[in-house]
């Protein structure tokens, strides 16, 4: 049998200062894991909630992104004439053309400048994008220089209060609604209508960069994109909503992990040398008791288990207490560059289980490496000298 | 019967022969131990005297199996342990061995009960049985009141009978004590003294005992001495 566990249990607790400088030191590792986690978790799921399985997005052959995209008016008519497309109680085709500026505005909070993306759409677009309802005025109507703003928007970008008439593209708009789309990172963008806005911008009218098709149902896709790629006239691709937004995420979300990870690798290495301190004095403290246990029996292996355990409970509640201070960045709203679409684009921390669970499985790792050299230094020790050791 | 000599007793529990000790320091060599012979019965109770650095403590380490002898060999109850691998001597001593220190030893942060249940723990005996079995052991020593106590909430003399308990709850072949009176007033020596006597006359123990106390050695059955790294038998 095993070295008690209320040995370890007791121990740690008769030596707390020492067992606190490893359990602060894990818990700010773990902290930070969270919280970069946490980070390109928000930022992934604000664009792929951006999405919907029931939608296609469609882009010129060979664009990655929306900005190197061209769709002409002819190819979008013939889009909505493609198998699998859905089409609403008029029977008109359920597509949305739309069309992505990029323009400079002054943030709420710094006042300096912030690219933000505006995008061009039809009334059809709030019936294409499911999750966009308005939250406060009203759809901009179409012809009329009016935008609606998206909720993230409206709290970053000065101006952009129902009722203000902010200038760009050398003519004012009027703001006339808010709008929200769960999260999404179309939260962060402006809508209007989209032959405005390309002749705001002197872009030519008729002119799209995407379109979104919504579809008969998500298992309508495959259906959509054989007669999409199959039809000569066009030379268009096409992938799920979802697939596209998860990889407009991919470059930013990989990079905060990257960087994220790093920082924690970092932080954890300190962690672990703190484990370390903490486990080779508690060895060195207790090397007579080891030997009474040893002499009373106990293997080298059970000595091994005890330390490494006892290292283990304050690599726990290192984690617990970094899970614990991570808690509250969650849903901190944040915003930052997409590279993607050279916007600003704002997003809320996101703690998921599985991060929290990360977070705990990371703070044992560095319970064991801090735990296991001084464990076999334990189970190591000359029973007949240390037994002397006052 | 004790004896020295190295002629064979028949009935020996502990058979010790030819058994030397070196240690090395640097590049000298100290010969602690040289060609000891000891025969030990069921029953006995052996008191080791000698000077300091004299090799009783280095003795009772090789009985024990906590040390490894340089030569020569050591048996008890037919097991040859100088023989035996670190961890079979492990479960070897956790079978046959009960230790008494000169500091107790007692692990601080558990409870008397807890302390004395450690050897059990190594068993394959129940909750229960070992409960029993402790309370049995705490009872010998006189200590059923202090059960729950820790090891700083005890007198030495107490924290001695702790470990004597401890040492006996697993019905192990042979005690060992090393100056198990060496951090006691001159009472409370006495009553471990006269506690260990009880465990040979009433439970019919083996004891080994290290000590520099003549009080001590002289409640022994036999005293022996170490001189030159070999035991001579003392004259009573």
């Amino acid at each position: 049998m095993a070295i008690p566990l209320t040995y370890n249990l007791r121990s740690v607790s008769n030596r707390w200062v020492s067992s606190i400088v490893a359990v602060v030191g894990i818990a700010g590792a773990v902290g930070v894991f969270i919280a970069m986690m946490s980070l390109a978790n928000g930022f992934r799921a604000a664009l792929v909630t951006a999405g919907s399985d029931r939608n296609a997005t469609v882009l010129r052959g060979g664009a990655t992104a929306e900005l190197e995209s061209a769709i002409a008016l002819e190819q979008a008519r013939l889009v909505g004439d493609t198998a699998g497309v859905a089409r609403n109680g008029e029977g008109q085709p359920m597509i949305s053309p739309e069309i992505v500026v990029v323009t400079a505005l002054p943030k709420k909070d710094t006042g300096t400048d912030a690219n933000v993306q505006m995008r061009g759409v039809t009334e059809m677009a709030p019936k294409v994008h499911d999750r966009f309802r308005i939250v406060a005025g009203r759809y901009f109507k179409p012809g009329i220089a009016e935008l609606v703003v998206g909720r993230n928007a409206n709290h970053t970008v000065r101006g952009m209060e129902i009722g203000a008439r902010p200038r760009f593209g050398g003519q004012d708009w009027e703001v006339v609604g808010i709008f929200e789309s769960g999260g999404s990172a179309f939260d962060s963008e402006i809508w209007l209508d989209g032959n405005l806005l390309a002749e705001a911008f002197q872009r030519p009218i008729g002119l799209y960069q995407s379109i979104t098709a919504r579809l008969e149902s998500p298992s309508s896709f495959q259906v959509f994109k054989d007669a999409l790629t199959s039809n000569p006239a066009l030379t268009l691709q096409t992938e799920p909503e979802t697939v596209y937004y998860a990889r407009q995420s991919e470059a930013l979300s990989t990079m905060i992990q990257t960087l994220g990870s790093m920082v924690a690798v970092v932080m954890g290495i300190g962690a672990i040398f703190g484990a370390l301190n903490t486990m080779y004095s508690a060895v060195s403290a207790r090397s007579r008791e080891i030997a009474t246990l040893r002499a009373l029996g106990f293997g080298q292996g059970s000595v091994v288990v005890s330390f490494v355990v006892e290292s283990l409970l304050i690599s726990l509640v290192g984690g617990l207490l970094g899970c614990l201070a991570a808690l509250p960045v969650n849903g901190m709203a944040v915003s930052t560059l997409n590279f993607q679409t050279f916007s600003h684009m704002a997003f809320a921390f996101q703690v998921s289980g599985p991060i929290l669970l990360f977070g705990i499985g990371f703070a044992l790792l560095m319970g064991l490496f801090g735990g296991i050299f001084p464990a076999l230094r334990a189970a190591r020790l000359p029973i007949a000298t240390a037994l002397r050791e006052l | 019967m004790v004896k020295v000599d190295g002629t064979n007793n028949k009935d020996a529990l502990i058979r010790v022969r030819d058994l030397d000790k070196k240690y090395h320091r640097g590049s000298e060599v100290i010969d602690v131990l040289q060609g000891l012979n000891l025969d030990v019965s069921v029953g006995d109770f052996v008191a080791f005297m000698g000077p300091s650095g004299s090799g009783k403590t280095t003795l009772l380490n090789l009985l024990g199996g906590l040390d490894v002898p340089s030569d020569g060999t050591i048996t008890v109850a037919g097991e040859q342990i100088n023989r035996m691998s670190g961890r079979v001597l492990s479960a070897w001593r956790a079978r046959h061995v009960g230790f008494v220190f000169q500091m107790y030893n007692l692990i601080p942060v558990l409870t008397a009960f807890q302390n004395v249940e450690l050897p059990l723990l190594l068993t394959k005996l129940s909750k229960s049985d070992r409960r029993r079995h402790v309370e049995t052991a705490l009872s010998i020593v006189g200590l059923s009141d202090r059960m729950q106590h820790y090891p700083r909430q005890l007198s030495g003399g107490q924290e001695q009978r702790v470990a004597i308990a401890r040492a006996i709850v697993a019905d192990p072949t042979f005690l060992l004590c090393d100056e198990p009176t060496g951090d006691l007033d001159r009472k409370s020596a006495d009553e471990i003294m006269d506690l260990l006597v009880r465990l040979i006359g009433e439970h019919r123990k083996t004891i080994l005992m290290v000590t520099h106390d003549p009080r001590a050695a002289e409640r022994a059955q036999s005293v022996l001495h170490l001189e030159k790294g070999a035991l001579v038998e003392a004259h009573r």
